[in-house]
């Protein structure tokens, strides 16, 4: 039987928090990787700009220093806000910047960068064919984007999500650095109280491990059904 | 039905891309049970002239009429002319179904999926009037033990005669072929052509770009040959093929007449 020195229950609701902060992260960053790609390949040369600065600048910082300006960074501007709309305008404000928004936050918007370039490439590989083809016989915008090219761009992006997706979990242990007690926050402290690493930090990778092993078979049921109809496909 | 406006009309159509015209000054009119073959060389602007029909291109200048509705048009900030009303030209392209060269059925979908589609989404057909119609075109284009394949799962000449239902299933008023045999082997060119001449015998108003000489001069109730960007010449099949004027489209069908795919 495993012995956590009482610490179980602790550390299972650390695998929780790491779990939430890794979905909300996910939904973050799909929804700006899309934003991000139709940016890109939009007509306006405002947007292509936009979502070029986010990505070369969101991609070329180090994750930690970016949590880093965003907890406390983001602190020190809500608190100026917050005094600023109160002195000002009589309205009390506040948000306390917590470290599960600031890990939100950071993860979605560096994923949400690289999603957006395995997005604008999945967008391209839709041949144009297909595309006309729904023009052709009177759909609208819409339907055109809904009905055809995005369940053809999912086949595309799939293997680049999953990958992101990778990444994106095991980045998560980050935010233990600013203070969210996720499992691997739990498992340091755990260990260092009771002398014992191994007891608490194998239990963490094999978490992790069992993590990334059931989504990826989520990934692989959902690229067989976005592949469905293509011949020698995966 | 009495009606005095033709299917589809079109007058003075002018196409550049860039400084480069691609058409300069095409009419037609295709009045209801016509085939209208286009036939020239590569290059010769027949099927940009198709693309324009439904708006796939913009044309540069000229008009373009549907059953006595012309498409209107505007000039967008950079001066270009666009379509003025995107839900007019939608309308209109429900009613001007096209067959593509490289057939473009869509690859995420079954061949029964592919044909409801559209009468579904665009025309709102309710589903099941709309499978049941979808059967009854596959039947007649000969491919409805097909109808749960994927596109990539059949032959090419299925995959255009798949298209071909997804076409009719749209019940047009005029239906555009854009070289709908060119990408075929040409084993199963005959399948589709057959198919083609059915249609014609049925009194579809049909607009078709092709190589098949053949199938312009025994099934076509009228020829246009595109050269540059004009027309070189037009007329009915016996005019164009046993009597030509121009130079160049003599030129052009004397390889062609021993030619015979029926």
């Amino acid at each position: 039987m495993l012995d956590f020195h009482g610490y179980g229950p602790e550390l299972l609701r650390g695998a929780i928090v790491t779990t939430e902060l890794a979905f909300a992260s996910l939904a973050l960053a799909l929804a700006m990787g899309l934003l991000g790609a139709s940016a890109k390949l939009s007509g306006s040369r405002a947007a292509r700009g936009a979502a070029t600065f986010y990505t070369t600048v969101i991609r070329g910082i180090p994750d930690l220093v970016m949590m880093m300006l965003f907890y406390y960074g983001g602190q020190v501007l809500m608190n100026q806000l917050s005094d600023y709309l109160y002195y000002n305008h009589g309205i009390d404000f506040f948000v306390q910047f917590d470290p599960f928004m600031a890990g939100v936050l950071t993860i979605g918007l560096i994923f949400g960068a690289y999603m957006t370039e395995t997005f604008r490439g999945a967008f391209l590989a839709v041949p144009t064919g297909q595309i006309e083809a729904g023009r052709a016989y009177g759909m609208n915008r819409f339907q055109v984007f809904f009905r055809i090219m995005f369940p053809q761009m999912l086949r595309h992006a799939l293997p680049g999500i999953g990958n992101n997706w990778q990444v994106l979990l095991k980045t998560t242990a980050l935010v233990s650095v600013i203070g969210l007690s996720d499992m691997v926050r739990i498992a340091e402290q755990a260990s260092k109280a009771e002398h014992a690493p191994f007891k608490f930090f194998i239990p963490v990778a094999v978490m992790y491990l069992s993590l990334t092993a059931i989504t990826e078979l989520a990934i692989k049921w959902l690229n067989r059904r976005a592949n469905a109809g293509v011949v020698g496909g995966i | 039905m009495v009606d005095d406006c033709a299917p589809l009309v079109c007058r003075d159509i002018h196409k550049s891309f860039g400084d480069t015209p691609v058409l300069s000054g095409l009419d037609l009119e295709a009045q209801k049970g016509d085939v209208v073959s286009m036939i020239g060389s590569s290059g010769s602007g027949k099927s940009t002239f198709l693309r324009c029909l439904n708006l796939l291109e913009t044309p540069t200048s000229g008009e373009v009429i549907v059953h006595g509705e012309p498409i209107q048009f505007k000039q967008n900030r950079k001066g270009i002319r666009v379509p003025a009303d995107q839900g007019q030209v939608e309308r209109i392209r429900a009613r001007l179904s096209m067959v593509f060269q490289n057939f473009n059925l869509w690859s995420h979908m079954t061949v029964l999926e592919n044909i409801i589609e559209a009468p579904v989404h665009v025309l709102k057909v309710p589903k099941k009037e709309a499978i049941e119609r979808a059967e009854a075109y596959l039947e007649k284009v000969g491919i409805r033990e097909r109808k749960d394949y994927y596109p990539a799962q059949i032959s090419g000449g299925q995959q255009q005669r798949a298209a071909i239902a997804r076409a009719l299933a749209m019940e047009p008023e005029v239906m555009l072929f854009d070289e709908p045999t060119s990408a075929l082997d040409p084993e199963l060119v005959g399948d589709v052509l057959r198919v083609m001449q059915k249609l014609a015998e049925e009194g579809r108003t049909m607009i078709v770009v092709t190589h098949e000489m053949a199938f312009a001069r025994d099934v076509c109730s009228q020829v246009m040959f595109l050269h540059q960007g004009r027309i070189e010449e037009q007329g009915s099949p016996e005019q164009v093929f046993n009597n030509p004027s121009s130079e160049r489209v003599k030129q052009f069908l004397a390889p062609n007449f021993q030619r015979s795919i029926f």
